[in-house]
């Protein structure tokens, strides 16, 4: 019993098709929880007044916005190596998932900056490398795009996704390096004194709940399209040399 | 490899292209900036170091698809991969060669455009030793895009969106090296930042730019 | 040393083409791959050339000793024919641009550049390179396109020059290049059964 098993096209479509209803299940559960919760039950900050509460929908997306590139790096670098369709059709499934969370996180910052700096953007470190990464997002999923050969443009991609890695890392510290900036250090951290107070923190964990579990449940799905599409072509090859 | 840096230059020399249309392109950047910004000397030599290394970034863009893409046409990148080089380093070489006919002349002219931009006279060594140590690293770095890219038709367009957010660290180091220069602020910093993006990118790169090519060929 | 190739399976675009390819070359021998358009020649030549990898199977022979012609001729029209040679000399470390002119009958257009070249001799340009390569095993993929018969001849002249120098070619053509003595091998028989199961990998198979 080896979890590459899940990587067999068919154990993938005969898991995902059990576990799918539950992840989404919970994940809108956790979303309706952690948001309701987090908009009407929670106290107004001193400062910032009902606008901190967008952060239930910002600092969620925007951790998924990194997490979903992670994770397309782990699966890209899983085909690179143990060559497992599903593994490159996950990386491919997640990709415009996560630019949707990435565009979120911006707009969603954008929202927020505007009453609190008075302007919908600045060229802040963090929300300059957000606009990078919506960059990468859109380099890799269009070379997925141009690529006719399936095999061919998950390899590339995959390569494309490591080198973007780094350079994605590098444009982070060179931004820090750029610009100082006006953003607030980041809501969660280890440090407890950092934290914001707990009436806060746990809706937001919740709501973070229900993203991660969000994430899964649409790359699940796509991945499962992806897994068919191929299918479809197998089965219309098949057809034509029969 | 060595007849293949010969030959490279001396195809980028004869058939035009390239070479003349990269300077073209990064003296009409200086030239329309001013003419768009308005003539305010102030203006223009805050903006100075910024728009000269955007223009070399944009002048060095454009001849990136010829590095394999005429080679894949013609078949010789077939006969390349299978002569004695390692593709590693033919990448290597041609990346060397585009540098040779784009980032060096774009480096030398660099400080005439400067004076056009009123960039203040501290600037200069800077705008010229950020620009020679910085763009090996746009040739090495849009090799690698190109690689990527060669088996896709029209891949133009394509090339620079993926090239272009690689570039982001080359881009800040060096234009900041410049904007300290020319206040006169202490540069070692991003100067040792840009030799290290370009040293590690030369280490690593081509490696990945052969792989890349390996499976385009395949 | 020998070229030996057994059991070997190749893909194209997703599709095993062929499969339970063998058979051994030895020096001063040509093979002859004959086959209906289609059926995968290129494909294997091109993996015999390393630019693919097999499905399955071998291919055994000294490392470096592989020239390969291929449809296209890599030349650079900007370059002269003397250039165009000069460079793919260089490449391989080997001295033999004027004999190399000589024996395809390019000498007298040493200076003209490629771009000026009917298409015959651009081909002919493109089988001198093989020569100044000064590699053993010459896999050519359709050599004689758009050659006269006289260039034909030539051709043979030459080729059977670097067989009787211990050489081996593995030629796909259709026409008769004057070699009687080269072995033919059909690879109809070789055609892929079952074209999908092998090529993707077992991904088919999984439903």
């Amino acid at each position: 019993m080896s979890i590459w098993e899940y990587a067999n096209p068919k154990k993938f479509m005969e898991t995902s098709s059990w576990a799918l209803p539950w992840v989404a299940g919970l994940s809108v559960v956790c979303l309706i929880a952690g948001l309701i919760w987090g908009f009407f039950f929670t106290p107004d900050d001193f400062r910032q007044g009902s606008t901190v509460k967008i952060i239930y929908l910002h600092v969620p997306s925007a951790m998924m916005a990194i997490n979903a590139w992670v994770m397309m790096l782990v699966a890209s670098l899983i085909w690179l190596i143990r060559r497992h369709h599903v593994s490159a059709l996950a990386a491919k499934a997640a990709a415009p998932v996560g630019l949707t969370f990435t565009a979120i996180a911006l707009v969603t910052g954008a929202l927020w900056g505007q009453p609190m700096w008075g302007t919908w953007w600045a060229w802040d470190p963090r929300l300059t490398s957000f606009l990078i990464l919506t960059l990468f997002y859109l380099g890799y999923i269009a070379l997925w795009q141009a690529i006719e050969d399936p095999d061919t443009a998950a390899d590339l991609t995959s390569v494309l996704c490591m080198v973007g890695s780094v350079f994605a890392l590098l444009s982070r510290y060179a931004v820090n390096f750029w610009n100082q900036g006006l953003h607030q250090g980041a809501s969660l951290s280890m440090d407890k004194k950092e934290n914001v107070s707990d009436v806060f923190w746990i809706p937001l964990l919740v709501c973070i709940a229900g993203f991660v579990l969000l994430f899964l449940t649409l790359v699940l799905m796509r991945t499962r399209t992806e897994i068919r599409a191929r299918r479809l072509q197998a089965l219309l090859a098949r057809e034509r040399l029969a | 490899m060595r007849a293949l840096l010969i030959r490279d230059l001396r195809l980028a020399f004869r058939s035009g292209g390239g070479f003349g249309l990269g300077l073209a392109f990064f003296l009409l950047v200086a030239v329309l900036v001013p003419l768009g910004v308005g003539p305010q000397g102030s203006t223009l030599a805050l903006i100075a170091p910024g728009i000269l290394w955007v223009g070399a970034l944009l002048a060095c863009l454009l001849s990136l698809d010829r590095i394999f893409a005429l080679d894949f046409e013609d078949g010789s990148l077939d006969l390349l991969t299978t002569s004695p080089i390692p593709l590693e380093g033919m990448v290597a070489v041609k990346a060397l060669a585009h540098w040779l006919v784009t980032g060096l002349p774009l480096t030398v002219c660099a400080p005439v455009l400067g004076v056009l931009l009123n960039l203040p006279a501290s600037g200069y060594v800077w705008l010229v030793l950020s620009l020679g140590l910085g763009t090996p690293a746009l040739s090495v770095i849009g090799a690698f895009g190109a690689a990527l890219t060669v088996g896709v038709k029209r891949g133009g367009l394509l090339l620079s969106l993926l090239v272009l957010p690689l570039y982001v660290p080359t881009l800040i180091f060096g234009a900041e090296v410049v904007k300290r220069g020319a206040l006169g602020m202490e540069v070692a910093t991003p100067l040792m930042l840009l030799a290290g993006i370009t040293l590690g990118a030369s280490a690593m790169l081509p490696f990945a730019s052969a792989a890349a090519i390996r499976i385009t060929l395949r | 040393m020998d070229l030996v190739v057994s059991d070997l399976c190749v893909a194209r675009g997703g599709l095993t083409v062929l499969e339970g390819v063998s058979f051994r070359l030895t020096s001063g021998h040509a093979l002859i791959l004959r086959g209906p358009n289609g059926l995968g020649k290129t494909t294997l030549l091109r993996t015999l050339a390393g630019l693919q990898p097999a499905v399955s199977g071998s291919i055994s022979m000294a490392a470096e000793s592989l020239a390969y012609g291929a449809h296209a001729d890599g030349l650079k029209g900007a370059l002269t024919v003397e250039e165009n040679l000069g460079f793919w000399a260089a490449l391989h470390g080997t001295a033999t641009v004027a004999d190399a002119m000589k024996h395809m009958n390019l000498s007298d257009l040493r200076a003209r550049r490629a771009a000026n070249l009917s298409a015959g001799q651009k081909r002919r340009l493109g089988l001198a390179r093989l020569l100044v390569t000064g590699r053993p095993i010459w896999v050519l993929d359709e050599p004689t396109v758009s050659l006269d018969t006289a260039s034909v001849a030539l051709f043979g002249a030459v080729l059977r020059g670097h067989l009787g120098q211990g050489g081996m070619a593995v030629i796909a053509t259709h026409i008769d290049l004057g070699l009687p003595e080269a072995a033919v091998l059909d690879l109809t028989p070789f055609k892929a059964q079952h074209p999908l199961s092998a090529a993707t990998g077992g991904f088919d198979e999984a439903f």
